[in-house]
């Protein structure tokens, strides 16, 4: 036994010695902290920290060898007065595990209802087929959560009333076939219930059927690092053809203005949407994928480079109606990027606004058409007389390509101008 | 058959220590499967390391977006200056942390380290069936870690799109810092891993298939020969087109094809790439990445398997259903890659089969839960290391899993996908799962491996620290994404609604770095018990399988003399009549008269008959 607690005693001052090196080494630190006080950043103090944050774990670590040792020789003892093993580690070890079953689900019950309740827009969808989705989210969590809950309840009970004991044997039971139909049976039914009802949910947001009374307002979103591009159609409802060959310095979309439905499309800084009135995004990226994503109104679509896509839906509270439900003055629907799509992906935002139907006709009025004079030109389209144009004079520009030619040496103009 | 005999007479004649072991034969250039199964793990456990190191990394950038840490500075020079980790190094941290975990730590060290250690050992082979091809495996995988953390030491920094590496961010190098020579590396250290993983793969299903010891039919094997049979086959299938994506990746980066690639302005600058699809890469990266998902659980979920029944002291409950539900993973797995997919704008109908697909995948997954819970029910639960780890892994699968059904659920996932929902799923169900099958198997087998045993106090605080942090990690990670919280953001501060979740933020990463320390006990746990631990005896934990028959000391061919013959399944713990709560599989039915059940006979008559005697002469003597 002496031999044990030399070993003890040798493994502490060993210890000791290393904390006292680590201390010293600490007053070395100061000291260097000293001499480097002409670099920008006083590195002195950051050490400092850094090393007491590792003798601090180091003292965690002592602590923990102690309390180990101080365990084998409380075991040793035992063992050499022939008494049975101080400490069951089945017990330990299951009684933990049956505390981690009250903590844990107090613990689930307490994200829940705070964290739960901190999901500000989960209260409502601000939107039609957001609403079916919610619905299919409560019965999937609904189902999960008692799954969750009951298998957790028979794991951690089981762990600990089943805990090892010399005086029991465990039950060989290799198998029955009746309770192995029944959970593969049980689950496939609730997961049919579920896959249905989540087809059906799917079916309805993308099968849409064109109602003629009740077109889609059709505004296009154009997305590139970092920001998105707002196109509304004008007064014809239709977004006119773009080319991403025909993309310049002052046609940032490629909007092709030979097609007559470009000509009157609207610039705009934010995405207003009438209230009830169904709107159909067409989703397109000018360099890599990016992700529109409005989580309000449960949309998310890939907008991808090559591709377009589509989503429809209609929005049912407004931005104001919506303050007034949260209680948020400040509350605003948001366009974030959902795809990593580079360094600030993080910050890839576009307002959304909900305005009643006459609020959205004003604010129509007051966006600007993307043709400008200097693409008109580019175009070799008639120019109103109040803007002479200095350049491009010369343009006999035909196909496209020699457009976007035009259209640099504009560009280059600009430039020089600057 | 005749294979394996010549094999055998080869060892009795030439005897061991004929053929001198350099240091460079035996440690480097092994090709003992026993050596590479360690080469393999403690690299896996190297890289581990380092993927966990980048993820503290960013979750403090996460957790004190505004603050400076001069220190990091001095560690990452230019990319965290001014003490602040900057985006395009945020980006990188996250994608290289997601690719080292997921391929070098998740599938190579978990399914490499043990499938070289368990396949010859519980199969009763002497070895792997191309012990060349083997070194080769290990050789190809280092080689891919050591090209991949290369990429940390070039100008432009390591490749940043992401770990599923979406063109055309990875495609264009102008897109960002990170699509340069970073992604080149990362692509060549993929090639390398696919290659290794093949080689391993290969040669694991001809070792399971051709060189099972005499007696051990398909339905004797232990099941975590099944989980690693099924997962190499998944490899083998899957990870070719990894390849063939990567193969076409690298010729739209450097040779200027347009498979991936169309319709591209960079600022004003317009790419000449017309005609491909950046749709076409997710369909082949996502063919190998939901398998890989399973390369990842399979083997976990056979280590932990044998764990919970060596531990229970019971057999495995409905020894087939867990084979064939792994079996319905396995082919299932390759029809439900569309459910990364849902949001991409692929075909709708398309969407509606996957979720049908995948939803499916959820009862195997279920069958196997409840029969885990059905194993623990009336056992004798000793709470060794590797069964409360294995207890973890159920508990993490069960959580993790049922979030999957959100996810699964198309128009569920049309909010949820790509936020931290995803990251929360994912995280419990593969990533703590498979690390918790990972350490439960290391501290189940450290005394095959080693030859020494582990503390297994330190283990417990290893285990109780480790699995309460990962649900203090990512349980509340699952109410951000609920709340429209997108993943790989690198500060939450440009947005209004997300300043209410910088606290989780902070509370979050405290607790990673706590389960970070907390692996600290592992690792010294680990390599001071190589060195120093108390010497293993023959069958620590009294399991039946056939690696517990081999000497503890290694030796060059497993087993000194014959291989043992097998004669039962793997899992007769106390069985009623029986001396000992467990009966190896190398125990003859004859030896155990006094347990047998009609069923062990599989229909034997003559079997059956010399039961039935011994039965009736015996039984009068009892009462």
């Amino acid at each position: 036994m002496s031999l044990r607690k030399l070993i003890v005693n040798k493994t502490m001052a060993a210890l000791t010695v290393l904390f006292t090196v680590f201390s010293s080494a600490n007053a070395f630190a100061q000291e260097a902290a000293a001499a480097a006080t002409a670099k920008p950043v006083d590195m002195g103090p950051v050490h400092q920290n850094a090393l007491f944050y590792v003798l601090l774990f180091l003292l965690l670590c002592l602590f923990i060898a102690i309390v180990g040792k101080a365990l084998k020789v409380y075991e040793l003892t035992r063992e050499t007065q022939g008494k049975p093993e101080g400490i069951n580690w089945n017990t330990v070890n299951a009684v933990i595990f049956a505390l981690f079953l009250v903590v844990g689900l107090y613990g689930v019950y307490w994200e829940y209802t705070v964290h739960g309740t901190m999901i500000s827009h989960m209260h409502e969808a601000a939107s039609e087929h957001g609403q079916r989705i919610d619905e299919m989210f409560k019965l999937t969590l609904i189902i999960t959560t008692i799954v969750f809950i009951l298998t957790h309840i028979v794991l951690f009970a089981f762990a600990y009333f089943y805990r090892a004991s010399d005086k029991r044997k465990a039950y060989y039971y290799p198998h029955n076939n009746t309770i192995e139909k029944i959970w593969t049976i049980v689950p496939a039914l609730v997961l049919t219930l579920l896959v249905l009802k989540g087809f059906l949910t799917w079916r309805s947001i993308f099968y849409k059927v064109e109602d003629p009374k009740n077109r889609a307002i059709n505004i296009e979103v154009t997305s590139s690092q970092f920001l998105w591009e707002i196109r509304y159609p004008g007064t014809d409802a239709i977004v006119g053809k773009k080319n991403y060959k025909l993309i310049t310095a002052i046609n940032s979309l490629g909007i092709d203005f030979k097609d007559k439905n470009s000509l009157d499309d609207l610039m705009a800084e934010e995405i207003v949407i009438p209230v009830n009135k169904p709107v159909r995004f067409i989703l397109t990226s000018k360099d890599v994928i990016h992700s529109f994503y409005m989580p309000h109104f449960r949309v998310q679509l890939n907008t991808v480079p090559g591709m377009t896509s589509y989503f429809e839906f209609t929005p049912t509270i407004t931005t104001e109606e919506m303050k007034t439900k949260l209680n948020d003055p400040k509350f605003n629907y948001i366009l974030l990027c959902a795809k990593i799509c580079g360094a600030n992906h993080f910050n890839m935002q576009k307002n959304v606004r909900v305005v009643s139907e006459k609020e959205y006709q004003e604010w129509l009025t007051k966006q600007t058409p993307y043709l400008t004079n200097d693409l008109r030109k580019a175009f070799n389209l008639p120019v109103p007389v109040e803007a002479a144009a200095p350049a491009a004079t010369e343009a006999p520009a035909d196909t496209t390509a020699t457009a976007a030619k035009v259209a640099l040496d504009v560009k280059n103009q600009l430039a020089l101008k600057k | 058959m005749s294979t394996i005999s010549l094999h055998d007479t080869h060892h009795d004649d030439h005897g061991h220590g004929h053929h001198h072991e350099t240091f460079l034969t035996k440690y480097v250039f092994s090709q003992d499967h026993k050596m590479i199964a360690k080469q393999f793990l403690i690299t896996g456990i190297i890289m581990a390391v380092i993927a966990m190191l980048l993820s503290i990394l960013f979750r403090i950038q996460l957790a004190w977006p505004d603050k400076s840490f001069p220190l990091l500075e001095t560690f990452l020079g230019k990319w965290a200056e001014g003490g602040r980790i900057k985006p395009d190094f945020f980006l990188a941290l996250v994608t290289i942390h997601g690719t080292i975990m997921v391929f070098f730590v998740l599938t190579a060290g978990l399914s490499g380290t043990f499938s070289n250690l368990l396949i010859p050992l519980q199969i009763g082979a002497r070895d792997m069936a191309s012990p060349f091809l083997n070194m080769l495996s290990y050789w190809f995988f280092l080689t891919a870690c050591l090209v991949m953390m290369g990429s940390f030491f070039t100008q432009t920094g390591p490749a940043s799109a992401g770990w599923t590496i979406y063109p055309p961010l990875s495609a264009v190098p102008k897109a960002m810092p990170g699509s340069q020579i970073g992604m080149t590396l990362w692509l060549i250290s993929m090639v390398l891993f696919v290659a290794s993983s093949l080689m391993g793969g290969i040669n694991y299903v001809s070792t399971i298939l051709n060189m099972r010891t005499k007696g051990m039919d398909l339905w004797k094997m232990p099941l975590t020969i099944w989980a690693l049979f099924l997962t190499a086959v998944l490899g083998i299938l899957s990870f070719p087109v990894l390849v063939a994506g990567v193969v076409l990746l690298v010729f739209d980066r450097s040779f200027g094809t347009s498979f991936y690639l169309s319709d591209l302005v960079f600022g004003t600058q317009i790419l000449p790439n017309e005609g491909g699809s950046p749709i076409l890469w997710q369909h082949l990266f996502w063919f190998l990445g939901h398998p890989e998902v399973y390369i990842v659980i399979m083997p976990a979920l056979g280590i932990s398997s044998e764990i919970i029944s060596v531990n229970a002291r019971k057999p495995i409950f409905g020894y087939h259903a867990m084979v064939y539900s792994l079996m319905g993973i396995t082919i299932l797995s390759f029809i439900v890659w569309g459910h990364h997919m849902f949001v991409t704008g692929m075909n709708p109908l398309l969407g509606g089969v996957f979720m049908i697909t995948t939803l499916i995948i959820a009862v195997p997954s279920a069958v196997k839960t409840f029969n885990y819970l059905a194993t623990l029910w009336r056992g004798n639960i000793r709470f060794t290391p590797a069964m409360l780890f294995a207890i973890g892994l159920v508990s993490f699968f069960i959580s993790g899993g049922l979030t999957g059904i959100f996810l699964g659920n198309a128009s569920l996932d049309i909010n949820l996908h790509d936020t931290y929902f995803v990251v929360a799923h994912f995280h419990l169900v593969m990533g703590s799962a498979a690390i918790f099958g990972m350490l439960a198997g290391v501290y189940h087998w450290f005394p095959k491996m080693f030859g020494r045993m582990m503390n297994p106090k330190l283990a417990y605080l290893h285990f109780w620290v480790t699995f309460i942090c990962a649900y203090l990690v990512f349980f509340p990670l699952h109410f951000l994404g609920l709340d429209g919280v997108p993943r790989r953001y690198y500060a939450f501060t440009e947005f209004e609604f997300m300043n209410k979740w910088l606290t989780v933020n902070v509370f979050v990463t405290w607790s990673a770095i706590v389960a970070a320390l907390a692996q600290v006990a592992f690792l010294f746990n680990f390599f001071y018990s190589i060195f120093r631990g108390k010497k293993a005896p023959q069958n620590p934990w009294d399991a039946n399988t056939l690696e517990w028959t081999t000497p503890v000391e290694h030796l060059h061919g497993n087993w000194p003399g014959e291989i043992p013959t097998v004669y039962r399944w793997p899992y007769d713990y106390s069985k009623p009549g029986a001396e000992k709560d467990f009966i190896p599989q190398t125990v003859p039915f004859s030896q155990t008269m006094s347990s047998n059940l009609p069923h062990d006979f599989e229909g034997n008559e003559e079997a059956e008959r010399i039961q039935k005697e011994w039965e009736a002469k015996n039984k009068p003597v009892q009462e």
